[in-house]
């Protein structure tokens, strides 16, 4: 079986961001890119089921500019076996990304999808939900747990008061929660070998895909500063200060 | 223009999160029609009529929606949902699982998160964990959005709408519900709590968030966690506080043993009052908290539990 993985290139999230002062988005100039970490434990898991003999090809995907492909040897470096740029310049919607993805599934036919929850830059949680919706498979969202058996996928999912599980027909789409796994790290060799991994590129508009948005970002703003606060001295001061000064006990 | 709210609920009790999506949907300006989608959810229905500036409420009850499973929902969503220009949920997990899907189904793109309505076709949501705050405005025929329950106030009930029956059946096939773990708590919800009272790496176990536990009785508070406190294994999952984890805004938020990482101030930094307890004194959380006390928490917590 194939696992296909999405990746994403993002701002790396020790990076405190800056919003540009013209209100038009935030500054990525000079800024540190990494690999999405919920796209990296999408990695892994795919890796740890080629390790286990559940998968016989992990292919890793990414959308992006040129320089994506950075993440992408990241992740053969990993232990994908080969990847596909799909080259834009644009700043694409999910519904964008999720409609070239099913063009991917339905080249490459994969068994199992794994994706991030989602990706730190939009926050948006959609894609893989979309991806899922548009190639009809069933999708196990929030995942920390995946075991395969019987043609099936069981996913257990992170939900609001706890756990659920749901077991999935293959082909299936998963989306990786933060404690699926521990994202191992590349090694030196691994990296060097990696280098050698093929790496295809396709024009994203070559896909026969509208790639523009509905959806237009009118103004990038930074959030309400909080006011500076003060330290107290001892647990009798802050009590105090609760109950007569800020009101909220 | 006229709303479709998918109502959140465990098949027994309306779940607060949905009056927060209705208050939202009221800044919109057009009929709310709320759907009830569930398996012998009769009650919810009941609850859902209930709430002020609802003007219909849908029931589908049918067992293929019992357990909220997204493929059978969104078939059934995205059915009704031709019918109406905005299409809401919660931001919770079960919102974000569904809608989009529901969205892709009728090719239109989603609104995440959204924190608060400008019109009914511009939105604000923030991005970056929380870092910088997006105003977006959407062309699609139909606007789908998740809401963030913390940033809306509850509506207020007292209506009575008219409630219909929806029979559409939808069961995709492709999924099917094994089980169900769920954290028992005697506590107030996380996302709906005035106060809410965290530990992070510093409570250094899973026993010593039992100091939490008298001053959450005392204050009617929720007990929340970083990061740091559940991949240690202090506390289960849910309890996660952050970008990754539940966003909370209550009246008053203490941070006990917390340094203050990026992802964790995504989900609480919009609380109206916010109490740090830490003995590192240059930890970020202090850059953000009203009140700072830099003290060891162990010596603090059995004392702040006493004079409450």
């Amino acid at each position: 079986m194939k696992i296909l993985v999405p990746v994403k290139r993002v701002i790396d999230y020790n990076v405190k961001v800056r919003v540009k002062a013209d209100q038009s988005g935030v500054d990525l100039a000079n800024v540190k890119m990494a690999l999405n970490p919920f796209c990296e434990i999408a990695v892994e898991e795919a890796v740890r089921l080629k390790e286990a003999g559940s998968a016989t090809e992990v292919v890793v995907v990414s959308i992006g500019p040129v320089a994506a492909q950075e993440q992408l040897r990241t992740a053969l470096a990993l232990g994908a076996d080969r990847a596909l740029h799909i080259e834009t310049e644009l700043n694409l919607d999910s519904l964008q990304v999720a409609k070239l993805l099913a063009k991917v599934v339905a080249d490459e036919q994969p068994g199992l999808v794994i994706l991030g929850k989602q990706a730190i830059d939009s926050d948006n949680n959609q894609t893989g939900q979309m991806l899922a919706a548009l190639t009809g498979m069933g999708q196990g969202t929030f995942a920390s747990k995946v075991q395969l058996a019987d043609g099936k996928v069981q996913v257990t999912r992170e939900i609001d008061g706890g756990l659920q599980t749901v077991a999935l027909t293959l082909p299936a789409v998963v989306s990786t929660d933060l404690r699926l796994n521990e994202p191992r790290y590349a090694s030196l060799p691994n990296i060097m070998k990696a280098k050698k991994k093929p790496l295809e590129v396709k024009p994203a508009d070559s896909f026969g895909i509208s790639l523009s948005s509905n959806v237009s970002v009118l103004k990038v703003t930074a959030p309400a500063t909080r006011q500076g606060g003060i330290k107290v001295e001892s647990v009798a001061e802050l009590v105090d200060k609760l109950k007569h000064e800020a009101k909220v006990i | 223009m006229a709303i479709l709210i998918i109502a959140e609920h465990n098949n027994q009790h309306l779940k607060s999160e949905t009056h927060k999506v209705v208050q939202a949907a009221t800044a919109i300006g057009a009929q709310i029609t709320l759907l009830v989608a569930g398996f012998s959810c009769q009650a919810v229905a009941d609850e859902a009529a209930t709430i002020n500036g609802v003007s219909k409420v849908l029931l589908a009850d049918n067992a293929a929606y019992q357990h909220q499973l997204a493929e059978n929902i969104a078939a059934l969503v995205s059915e009704l949902g031709n019918d109406y220009s905005h299409i809401l949920a919660a931001a919770t997990t079960n919102g974000k699982n569904f809608l989009p899907r529901v969205a892709a189904m009728l090719d239109v793109a989603q609104i995440s998160d959204v924190i608060a309505i400008e019109s009914a076709d511009t939105f604000v949501r923030p991005i970056y964990a929380g870092n910088a705050i997006a105003s977006v405005q959407s062309a699609d025929r139909i606007k789908v959005l998740t809401v963030r329950p913390a940033a809306f106030r509850a509506a207020e009930t007292g209506n009575s709408a008219a409630i219909e029956t929806v029979s559409a059946a939808h069961d995709a096939g492709v999924s099917t519900f094994i089980s169900e773990e769920l954290t028992k708590s005697e506590r107030p919800e996380l996302t709906a709590a005035r106060v809410v009272i965290s530990g992070g790496r510093g409570m250094q176990n899973g026993e010593n968030f039992a100091l939490l536990n008298g001053i959450a009785d005392k204050l009617g508070a929720a007990i929340g966690a970083s990061r740091a406190a559940v991949d240690a294994g202090f506390v289960p999952n849910d309890m996660q506080v952050g970008q990754t984890g539940k966003i909370v805004a209550p009246d008053l938020y203490i941070a006990v043993g917390i340094s203050g990482a990026i992802q964790h101030l995504a989900g609480m930094k919009d609380s109206k009052v916010i109490v740090a307890i830490n003995k590192d004194a240059e930890a970020p959380i202090f850059q953000i908290a009203d009140y700072g006390l830099v003290a060891d928490l162990f010596n603090v917590l059995p004392e702040l539990e006493q004079q409450l």
